[in-house]
């Protein structure tokens, strides 16, 4: 190869690389005006393997575009599963979008690293949303949703009654000796696994599912009027009982973890009861007709609880245009499009008006019990950033307890492992 | 074996004194100052590439562990000196697990898949029909992505999957298998024994390399002496083999050691800590539960460690003239 080549190559690649910088640089910009025109407001969902979800934000974007031309919004969606590490290595780089939408929890640790700012929406939109769907950090609302979701035991009216159970309401939950029995009484009657609580998941769903069933025992994930320290509430008397209860269940072949994540064993009448979400219920719904039954989760001691907070959004810190982001979230929250997004993806509305006239949530609806189950039993994960860790330390001890571990010393690893880190980090701001 | 000292000798020699006239000696010099130059081009790429993610990263994760650096935090690192390694060595049972899990690991990894790789290397080596198809069979798994290859396993490990309707086959029911993941004392069994299926095929392949070096010529002499096939093994083969003992050790070694894929995927260190590795560890500490500092402190702690093992190693196979 002659010098003359090498400069060529190098010089063309060169040129490559620019060309490459400069397309890179092409997708940034957080709401900054280019030049003329209208100021660009960027946008980041989480809905990119959500057809159903993400038609709906297209909906809402051309609708906002048209209806004034001081903004324009731009729309980028990721798969959920590359999502949050999106967003950290955006925020990391000084890149993040203008808009963004965030899983209920994680609201308070992104608020708390400067991530989001104050929504700054009028009081009377988030007054009238579900309480479930409004993200707080101190006092401070962050981020507000559209909808949320909510958790139940589906079963079939036919194989209740067949077997003499008493089928339970919201204002007559099972209490834990009923659903023992029932439990036993179904094993009994042939099936291998009576319960799908969906253990074969991992991630999330473990605080999501089970850490309600913990506070309805009496425990908690921390002590939530100070925030500090889960001493006490995860590995107190009450959460040591639960998690007793989770471990045998396991032991006496009640549930398992096999099998797949999502609900078709329940569908294929493989399991009698599954504890899953209200996304599972069409399905259900139509493999199982009018003999499906949506069933409040037992009470573990202080009432059911099902768990609280799906995605919402929120403005980044870094938004050279909150106004502009701020008039989008005010012109997104009417009811037709919440409606439109219950309807599309079987989420409950996070509006009465839009409940009103919900497909399926309506006062007619099929799936009304889950809006029933959201309003009387829903409760929020803590609303702390250290809850990332809390999550995962939690989906760590119980998944050890299911495989046997022993309760007290497992719960105060946990303990332990949540204190250490809570004053790593100088209490989070607590 | 001297292959490695007998190489720059020429380049490095000087020049006989007074033998060379000025002129010619300039060019020489000219020559090897213009060779260096373009050694120095060549090795540039790399180098910039060694320093700019493994030099600076190394130094980096030195420094950073000893602070409470995290991933989201609004408040800047603070140096909290030997906090953190106090804190692996006496608060964090789950660590400590992980570093016993690692060694137990490579311990098993090491001869057994070194071993079984040599013998199919003997097995393949053999003049036969169809004898390259069973070096295709062997080396599949390799080229085989490890995730994939640890979801299949997963379902054959379940209480009614492959595995368990396979024993139940052959002892006739009266043998039962166990859900092999989920019992903390059959899973990193169950891990190793997916690990040694999946990467022995490449050693085999190594092992081969090294067997089809040795001349025939050797086994020819020790026939005609009377060597049985085990002594024709013991005094040619194997002292022909001793270079790519030495690679085969030092990579199954390493590769054992950096044990994740296959515990992130099937197991996330779980039953009861009973898969946790000492990588597995650092990721989740320090990257998932965002706690930078810590997880730095984890990966400097098994560098050394590495480094420790790797120097022992290389004192233990060194040449011993």
């Amino acid at each position: 190869m002659n010098r003359g080549s090498l400069a060529k190559i190098l010089s063309v690649s060169a040129v490559g690389a620019l060309v490459l910088t400069g397309c890179g640089q092409a997708g940034q910009g957080g709401g900054s005006a280019s030049g003329e025109g209208p100021v660009e407001l960027t946008m980041w969902t989480h809905s990119a393997g959500n057809p159903a979800e993400l038609e709906v934000y297209e909906q809402i974007i051309d609708d906002f575009n048209a209806s004034q031309d001081e903004y324009e919004v731009v729309e980028e969606s990721f798969p959920q599963g590359a999502y949050n590490d999106a967003i950290v290595a955006a925020a990391a780089a000084d890149d993040l979008p203008c808009l963004l939408d965030m899983d209920g929890p994680i609201v308070p640790n992104w608020a708390w690293a400067g991530y989001i700012q104050p929504l700054g929406l009028p009081q009377e939109i988030t007054d009238s949303l579900l309480p479930t769907a409004v993200g707080t950090y101190q006092d401070e609302i962050y981020s507000a949703g559209y909808w949320d979701a909510a958790l139940a035991i589906f079963a079939r009216e036919s194989v209740l009654k067949a077997n003499d159970i008493r089928i339970p309401t919201t204002d007559e939950p099972w209490t834990l000796e009923e659903f023992d029995a029932t439990l036993a009484t179904l094993k009994a009657a042939g099936y291998d696994t009576p319960l799908d609580l969906g253990a074969e998941d991992a991630g999330e769903w473990w605080p999501y599912a089970y850490s309600p069933m913990l506070q309805s025992a009496g425990g908690d994930l921390i002590d939530r009027d100070t925030m500090l320290s889960a001493d006490g509430t995860l590995n107190g008397p009450e959460a040591v009982e639960y998690f007793t209860w989770f471990q045998e269940a396991f032991e006496q072949g009640y549930t398992s973890n096999a099998g797949t994540v999502g609900n078709e064993e329940f569908n294929a009448d493989e399991v009698a009861l599954s504890y899953t979400g209200v996304w599972n219920a069409l399905d259900s719904l139509d493999t199982v007709g009018d003999d499906l039954l949506i069933l409040p989760p037992p009470d573990f001691g202080t009432g059911p609880r099902i768990g609280g907070g799906s995605w919402q959004w929120g403005i980044s810190s870094s938004c050279d245009s909150p106004e502009g982001a701020r008039a989008y979230l005010e012109f997104s929250f009417q009811d037709k499009y919440i409606t439109a997004f219950s309807d599309k993806q079987v989420v409950i509305p996070a509006t009465e008006g839009a409940v009103e006239a919900s497909q399926h949530f309506g006062p007619e609806g099929d799936l009304r019990p889950f809006v029933e189950l959201s309003q009387e039993f829903a409760l929020l994960r803590p609303q702390t950033p250290a809850y990332p860790v809390i999550s995962s330390t939690f989906a760590k001890a119980g998944q050890d307890i299911m495989n046997g571990a022993d309760v007290q010393s497992t719960l105060d690893g946990a303990v332990a492992e949540i204190d250490a880190n809570i004053q790593s980090n100088d209490g989070y701001g607590f | 074996m001297t292959t490695s000292s007998s190489i720059p000798t020429p380049l490095l020699a000087a020049p006989e004194p007074g033998a060379a006239a000025p002129p010619r000696r300039r060019r020489i010099a000219a020559a090897r100052r213009s060779e260096g130059r373009s050694g120095l081009a060549m090795v540039a790429p790399a180098l910039l590439l060694l320093v700019l993610f493994l030099v600076i990263p190394v130094l980096l994760a030195f420094g950073l562990s000893f602070t409470n650096a995290r991933l989201i935090s609004p408040n800047p690192p603070r140096f909290v000196g030997l906090d953190n390694f106090v804190r692996a060595f006496t608060a964090d049972p789950a660590f400590l697990r992980s570093a016993i899990n690692t060694f137990v690991f490579a311990v098993v990894i090491v001869p057994v898949q070194a071993g079984l790789g040599l013998l199919l290397a003997v097995l393949v080596n053999q003049k036969l029909r169809g004898v390259t198809m069973f070096r295709v069979i062997f080396f599949v798994p390799v080229v085989t992505s490890i995730v994939v290859v640890s979801i299949l396993w997963k379902f054959m490990y379940q209480k009614d999957g492959l595995v368990n309707s396979f024993i139940d086959t052959i002892t006739f029911g009266a043998w039962q298998g166990t859900a092999w993941l989920n019992n903390p004392s059959t899973a990193l069994g169950a891990i190793i024994v997916l690990s040694i299926w999946q990467a022995v095929g490449f050693h085999m392949l190594i092992w081969l390399s090294g067997l089809q070096t040795i001349p025939e010529e050797l086994y020819e002499a020790a026939r005609m002496d009377g060597a049985t096939p085990w002594q024709q093994f013991t005094n040619v083969t194997w002292p022909g083999l001793r270079s790519t003992m030495v690679f085969v050790l030092v990579t199954i070694t390493i590769a054992a050691l950096g044990l994740f894929v296959q515990v992130d995927v099937m197991t996330q260190g779980g039953p009861v800590n009973s898969t946790t590795t000492l990588v597995y560890h650092a990721v989740r500490k320090g990257y998932r539960e965002m706690e930078t500092g810590y997880g730095a402190t984890i990966s400097l702690i098994f560098f050394v460690l590495v480094l420790i093992v790797a120097l022992v190693q290389r004192f233990l196979t060194r040449e011993k003239d």
